[in-house]
């Protein structure tokens, strides 16, 4: 144990710690609609996202009915089909995922989590949110607009995406699409800007990097690759933008539409877009996983009670992760081609990155091993991560090596892999974190009952949907496809499986409307939570009241005198001791 | 993709230099009370906002290596044709190291707290910069005069887009420059006008960069460096 205070001095004032100036509201619109308080910021980008999230499940069901059932759903033509496939992987990608973790769970912990009155620059954080108020808006407009949604892919691969051929390409589909991106990175800039410089500058006395809860490094490593990584997709959006709009050539090769008719373009290069794309495309899936990575720590560590095991290794292997990830980029290309070292050179970083992530899942098993674990809604969610986290990221080792993934890459093994890794896993942990941050920010638990019930039915729902879904892409089901027909080398069982996919989904999605009805249930009639239900030891659990006033803390902010994980300390009165507690660990654990 | 891995190199470099001075090896688990002894792993006493704008500016530099990159991607390809860069660029080149100049003249009057230099250095920063953008935008228009549209060739695709973005962001920079010169004519004390000085200082010195990289570019230099260098690897 080592004492890092110099010999008899006292615990630090906190006089010495430079006071932000706050902006009060002054009445109702700037105290709830254009708030600059990050709690207010923050549940209205959870309400947004959840609320385009909605429409991108609808969209999932349409898909699968159709999937299931091609006959009765025969007016889902192809076209809408696609589209349906557009929107819902862009807006649970992006508009969901990544502004639920970064703008919603960002917004709401940083500050608290850090000891911080508020994010460093409050003005900029509301304008991210109006900004990414707006993206949302155009991206649903276009669903109104002549020609409808873009069917592109959620990659908007070039020349597809702007050719008549695809819905959306030569009507308003593509390029609303495209502006709405545009606007979210600008928007989230804002936003990212403040999640970083106030982890940088707004962390209160004593609390050092190594003593941030790991959810904090997750959301903090995250947005700094988002920061990197966004202007990537940002300048294929504009060049793409050029290319539809005035005919440029960056992406668009001489081509001849429909066979009659040839388009003004002549010699770009689509592979070039793949390059910028994938550049910010793979980032982005460690930008939803890292925050995901650390909340879950927090979730383990808290509920089962015990300090979370490799802490440092936790730290360096988020800090890895994050880097590698910049160099991975063209393992998403494989089949457009390429030269074989790179191949070589891109399986290679692919398959090491496992190394970190299989750290984080070790140290995670190693967090519960003989702790004292509760089985409460918060780590049932945890625990149902690191599964389906490990079952998704060992199908990425089958797709990281060249040989396997050109066969397996358009089938529907690859949707269920990155279903798995990327949709189902982010989305547990982020369900474990409302129950767990909700009692926070209303002051309520959620109902209990309905709790189980959700969690059950989407953890097993979620597994009948994907698991199956492998053995149909192994067959060579492809992907893509709004129906199979006859095709001799699809077995009939593949279409049962495709029914039973389909209403496992449905079920699935009514369990999200018994998780809605409880979030609003509960505000109201939900058991009072008290300051600290969990008996947690970070600093969002030592606030002057519950929800957290404006500005936090009370008259005084935090000290912190300890990491974020002393649980169970041998010794202690309490079986945990909040970080802000001066007392030597011996003597700690207030009530 | 070589520029923008160079550039997150760059990044990667600062950000493993700063990590190194925050104890990631300590052992957090063992060591409890104030960390009086380990100052530099709070939080720095530099104002939030320079922070702000030094991570902001590293996204704007991996915007435009993103765009560099993608020049140089494209540029291999048969249809490639650079258009003869327009001579008023050296002008503009000069405004914009004006502007420059007189940014950091007024950093340097507003920490002497000399108002009247102030207003000067600032209001010659800021024309300077309009002169700058009044220049790109004639150079267009002789561009477009000698018969190169934004959809002539890539290349010229590639002059309007480099240059728009350019000035996009010199254009968001005059907003906040604009604040300054109006703030500095209205009062006379000068010391509270040496954070926003700095950071418009510090903006315009970036851009500054930026925009001589982008010179290069578009002059070719850049591709014949690159020629030379993988001439002296092979």
């Amino acid at each position: 144990m080592v004492d890092l205070t110099p010999h008899g001095a006292g615990p630090i004032s906190a006089a010495e710690v430079a006071e932000v100036e706050l902006y009060h509201p002054h009445g109702w619109w700037t105290k709830y609609v254009f708030s600059q308080d990050a709690k207010v910021i923050a549940i209205q980008y959870a309400g947004t996202a959840t609320a385009i999230g909605l429409v991108a499940l609808v969209l999932s069901w349409l898909m699968r009915l159709k999937l299931g059932f091609p006959d009765t759903f025969a007016s889902i033509t192809p076209d809408t089909y696609y589209q349906f496939m557009t929107m819902h992987g862009m807006i649970m990608v992006i508009y969901l995922l990544t502004a639920l973790f970064l703008g919603g769970f960002g917004n709401y912990l940083i500050p608290l989590m850090v000891g911080a009155r508020d994010m460093v620059f409050p003005y900029v954080n509301m304008l991210s949110f109006w900004i990414y108020l707006l993206a949302v808006l155009v991206l649903a407009g276009s669903f109104f607009a002549p020609g409808g949604p873009t069917g592109a892919g959620w990659t908007l691969y070039p020349p597809q995406a702007i050719t008549s051929g695809t819905p959306g390409g030569q009507d308003w589909g593509i390029i609303l699409m495209l502006v709405s991106l545009i606007l979210f990175i600008v928007g989230f800039t804002m936003g990212g800007l403040n999640y970083v410089v106030t982890v940088l500058q707004g962390r209160t006395r004593g609390m050092t990097l190594m003593r941030l809860p790991l959810t904090v490094w997750g959301i903090f490593t995250a947005t700094v690759m988002a920061l990197l990584a966004f202007p990537a997709l940002f300048v294929a959006c504009v060049m793409m933008l050029f290319d539809r709009v005035i005919g440029s050539s960056f992406f668009m090769p001489a081509i001849v539409e429909m066979g009659t008719n040839p388009l003004p373009h002549d010699g770009g290069s689509p592979i070039m877009f793949q390059h910028l794309f994938w550049f910010f495309g793979h980032p982005e899936v460690y930008i939803v996983a890292l925050p995901a990575f650390g909340i879950v720590s927090d979730l383990i560590s808290t509920h089962a009670r015990k300090n979370i095991f490799g802490y440092r290794m936790m730290v360096w292997a988020i800090i890895g992760i994050g880097a590698l990830s910049f160099v991975v980029w063209a393992h998403h290309m494989y089949v457009s081609g390429m030269h074989p070292y790179f191949g070589f050179f891109f399986a290679t970083t692919t398959l090491i990155i496992a190394i970190p992530t299989a750290i984080k899942v070790y140290n995670w098993v190693l967090t519960l091993w003989r702790g004292d674990i509760h089985l409460t809604i918060p780590m049932l969610f945890a625990l149902a991560f690191i599964v389906t986290f490990v079952n998704g990221g060992l199908t990425g080792l089958f797709l990281g090596n060249v040989v396997v993934d050109v066969p397996l890459a358009q089938t529907m093994f690859v949707v269920a892999h990155f279903h798995m890794v990327m949709g189902v896993a982010p989305i547990l942990v982020v369900f474990g974190a409302i129950y767990h941050w909700y009692p926070k920010v209303t002051g309520r638990m959620l109902n209990e009952a309905m709790g189980r019930f959700h969690f059950w039915v989407t953890f097993l729902g979620a597994y009948l949907i994907f698991f199956p879904m492998h053995y149909v892409g192994l067959v060579g089901v492809p992907r893509r496809y709004p129906e199979i027909g006859d095709t001799a080398f699809v077995p009939p069982s593949v279409h049962t499986l495709n029914e039973f996919i389909t209403i496992a989904a449905l079920v699935v999605g009514f369990a999200q409307m018994v998780f809605l009805f409880n979030l609003l249930w509960s505000i109201r009639h939900g058991r009072p939570a008290g300051d600290n239900p969990w008996r947690a030891t970070t600093l969002e659990w030592q606030t002057a009241g519950t929800p957290p006033p404006h500005g936090n803390f009370g008259k005084e902010l935090p000290v912190v005198y300890r990491w974020a994980y002393d649980y169970s300390v041998p010794g202690a009165s309490e079986d945990f001791i909040p970080q802000n507690d001066p007392r030597p660990r011996t003597q700690g654990g207030s009530a | 993709m070589s520029a923008i891995v160079i550039f997150l190199a760059l990044i990667a470099a600062v950000v493993g230099w700063w990590l190194s001075h925050q104890r990631l090896m300590s052992k957090p688990w063992l060591e409890a009370g104030p960390v009086t002894a380990f100052p530099e792993t709070e939080a720095s006493l530099m104002h939030p906002a320079k922070i702000g704008l030094g991570v902001f500016l590293a996204v704007v530099g991996t915007l435009f290596a993103l765009l560099i990159s993608a020049y140089f991607m494209r540029m291999v390809y048969a249809d490639w044709q650079p258009a003869p860069v327009p001579k008023i660029l050296w002008l503009n080149t000069a405004m914009l190291v004006l502007a420059s100049i007189a940014l950091q003249g007024a950093v340097s009057a507003a920490h002497k707290g000399q108002p009247d230099n102030l207003r000067l250095a600032l209001l010659i920063g800021a024309l300077a910069s309009v002169a700058f953008l009044g220049g790109q935008l004639l150079a267009w228009r002789d561009f477009a005069a000698e018969g190169y549209f934004a959809t002539e060739n890539p290349a010229t695709s590639f002059f309007y887009l480099l240059t728009a973005m350019h000035g996009l962001h010199i254009i968001g920079g005059l907003v906040a420059l604009g604040r300054v010169n109006f703030r500095a004519w209205q009062s006379a004390r000068s010391e509270t006008l040496v954070l926003p000085t700095e950071l418009c200082a510090m903006y315009w010195h970036v851009l500054l960069v930026v925009w001589v990289v982008l010179f290069c570019v578009l002059m070719g230099w850049a591709a014949d460096l690159i020629d030379i260098c993988r001439g002296l690897l092979t």
